[in-house]
């Protein structure tokens, strides 16, 4: 009992520092990957002993050290307990999402079988949905508790984007939720080892590749990334609705903003790419199609499977960031119409086909 | 007292603190925050009761979505002055509650614990997606049809009643 | 878990708190509010008998009764935001032109 409630918190811990440090690592990509796309050098001036890092210690080290040590100023006319607890908000949700998102199949330690996953939820995704709602709430609270007639609209317009693109989300999951037939993550990110013809995975993508286009789409407007920043629209609202906010309390959004692009990240890749699954690799080795199979010891297999869903991660986590230095702004009706007369149509459709064609295909045994 | 019970005395004590948050603020956004601080709370406690898919549906919809609604029309509306404080109202008002909640708990502690009936296991554990819809899809289709047309009856009031009118 | 009772004087608990809450409040939002506080403990019955008696009903009718909630909550709003575009209050005494 006490063992198995260590090794819960264990992992735990081990996941929730490994979403920090990403968001962290996150940061300094961003920078400097900016920099390179807009060919300019970015930050290099803070040093140690003459050792810059390309940027690494100024993104880093020095940052964080300048906003933790800002002064914090709550404004006159507002709300000091909500405006200390937006931030919150607005950090609580990425981070615990992550409890769902299995990152390896299962680890055997002598005769305990550990899977790789914080909490083994039967409902694994209806919980990811019900805390990106809440996410909504840093937004709004935030922009209401600041007093001030800017940072309002940006709140407003974030919350009434994060609401309008909620539901494209979920809707653009249902076919994938219908080809697995479950809500658990870690059963999803299972049944995506079979082989399809003998060698193709059975990987999200080929099933639905018009549902991760529009979950793509519909994270990227929901962690209010460009192109669908106008929220905090840097160059029209003045940094939106945290344009109040100073110092440690910043740093908790922007740190909430990055985990919030891990988690779309390690969602797509749990969804829409396998997962934690390396192409034709089994628990006890590589069985390659064309009949060789290779032997692996099993702390290789969950190394690979770990490695293999990092990589991922970072994947998708790089292609939010070339995404955001490429694209220009949508202006907010374009967002508005893109969320409710494009994508939720398309996704209504999407579900649609997607159950005409399972039905067609099934065999026709009754319930 | 074992862990379980404790650990719903935390829950139950914090979820009563904040429904008084609720009715007792002067702020209207601070209630709706308490509010939606209820709703988390009790949707943990349906998580206790073997209600996983009904308590993160708590979330989604009740704490995800309506309290937001509450919380735009909050904002939207801007109240201005709190209203007064009327003590013999408040008291009042109080003692018809406490009498309330006083009769219904001498009724609760005199009745006794109902006889536990079979659990059907067909369709996954108790509580799981799959036995809710299987009850939802076969045994309440029709309230299931009239929940949906219901919908769109409130959809389309809401949108003729909070329209501007266009002269 | 908990024995049953427990759940049901907290439900009732939680009531009678949203029944003060409609009483003593003078704005129209947090009576809302109030009610979907009402709204909730009769949910977290439902869900403490289901889980009692192993019907599965329970739960199904707590998602109806969701349903239903959010269908009157946002009319409600609606009534709300027509009112105070007409009177500028949200107070209820305020609007006694129905009395006799």
């Amino acid at each position: 009992m006490i063992v198995d409630l260590v090794i819960i918190a264990a992992k735990a811990l081990l996941v929730l520092l490994m979403v920090l440090n990403l968001a962290g690592l996150l940061g300094w990509i961003e920078r400097k990957g900016s920099a390179l796309i807009q060919d300019r050098i970015g930050a290099n001036r803070a040093s140690i002993f003459g050792f810059a890092g390309l940027g690494l210690v100024n993104t880093l080290i020095a940052d964080p050290i300048k906003f933790l040590t800002k002064e914090d100023f709550i404004p006159s006319r507002g709300d000091r307990l909500l405006h200390t607890l937006a931030p919150c908000l607005a950090l609580f949700p990425p981070l615990v999402t992550f409890a769902v998102i299995p990152f390896g199949d299962v680890l055997i330690l002598g005769e305990r079988v550990i899977p790789l996953q914080v909490a083994n939820l039967n409902v694994g995704i209806l919980y990811i949905f019900a805390l990106a709602s809440l996410s909504v709430y840093g937004i709004a609270i935030g922009a209401w508790a600041s007093n001030n007639k800017f940072s309002l609209l940006g709140g407003v317009r974030g919350s009434a984007q994060m609401i309008s693109y909620e539901i494209a989300l979920g809707l653009s999951v249902m076919g994938i939720l219908m080809i697995y037939g479950t809500l658990d993550l870690q059963e999803i990110a299972r049944a995506q080892g079979e082989l399809i013809w003998g060698w193709l995975p059975a990987w999200g993508i080929f099933f639905q590749p018009i549902a991760f286009l529009l979950f793509f789409t519909a994270a990227m407007a929901e962690t209010k990334r460009i192109p669908f920043d106008l929220p905090e629209g840097e160059s029209e609202l003045v940094a939106g609705y945290h344009v109040e906010y100073s110092g440690g309390k910043f740093l908790m959004f922007f740190a909430g903003e990055f985990a919030e692009i891990v988690i779309v990240a390690a969602l797509t890749a749990t969804l829409f790419f396998g997962g934690w699954q390396v192409p034709f690799l089994m628990r006890d080795g590589f069985h390659l199609p064309w009949g060789g199979t290779l032997p692996l010891p099993h702390l290789g297999v969950v190394l690979l499977q770990v490695g293999a869903f990092l990589f991922k991660v970072v994947f998708f986590s790089w292609l939010q960031i070339l995404l955001r230095w490429t694209l220009p702004r949508f202006r907010y009706d374009q967002v508005m119409r893109l969320g409710w007369k494009m994508l939720l149509p398309v996704a209504l459709a999407n579900v649609v086909v997607t159950a005409i064609i399972i039905v067609m295909t099934s065999s026709s045994t009754g319930p | 007292m074992t862990a379980p019970r404790m650990l719903f005395f935390i829950l139950a004590t914090l979820a009563i603190a904040s429904s008084l948050a609720v009715i007792a603020q002067r702020s209207v956004v601070r209630s709706a925050m308490a509010l939606v601080a209820t709703l988390f709370l009790i949707a943990v406690l349906f998580l206790a009761l073997e209600a996983p898919m009904v308590a993160f549906l708590q979330i989604l919809v009740y704490a995800g979505a309506i309290m937001v609604l509450f919380l735009f029309v909050i904002m939207l509306l801007h109240p201005g002055a709190s209203e007064g404080r009327r003590p013999l109202w408040w008291g009042l008002g109080s003692l018809t509650a406490l009498l309330l909640a006083l009769e219904l708990i001498t009724f609760i502690s005199r009745s006794s614990p109902p006889t536990v009936q079979q659990r059907s296991t067909a369709g996954g554990s108790f509580g799981s997606p799959e036995m809710l819809a299987r009850s939802l899809f076969t045994d309440f289709v029709l309230p299931f049809e009239v929940a949906s047309v219901l919908l769109l009856v409130a959809l389309i009031g809401v949108v003729v009643l909070a329209k501007r009118e266009v002269h | 878990m908990a024995p049953l009772h427990d759940y049901l004087f907290l439900s009732a608990i939680i009531f009678a708190i949203g029944v003060t809450g409609v009483i003593i409040r003078r704005n129209l939002i947090v009576i809302l509010m109030s009610i979907e506080l009402m709204l909730n403990a009769v949910n977290l019955t439902l869900i403490a008998f289901s889980r009692s008696l192993g019907a599965i009903e329970g739960q199904v009718i707590v998602v109806f009764v969701m349903t239903v909630a959010a269908a009157e909550a946002v009319v409600g709003l609606a009534i709300i935001i027509s009112i105070f575009r007409h009177r500028q209050t949200l107070d209820p005494q305020e609007m006694q032109m129905l009395k006799w």
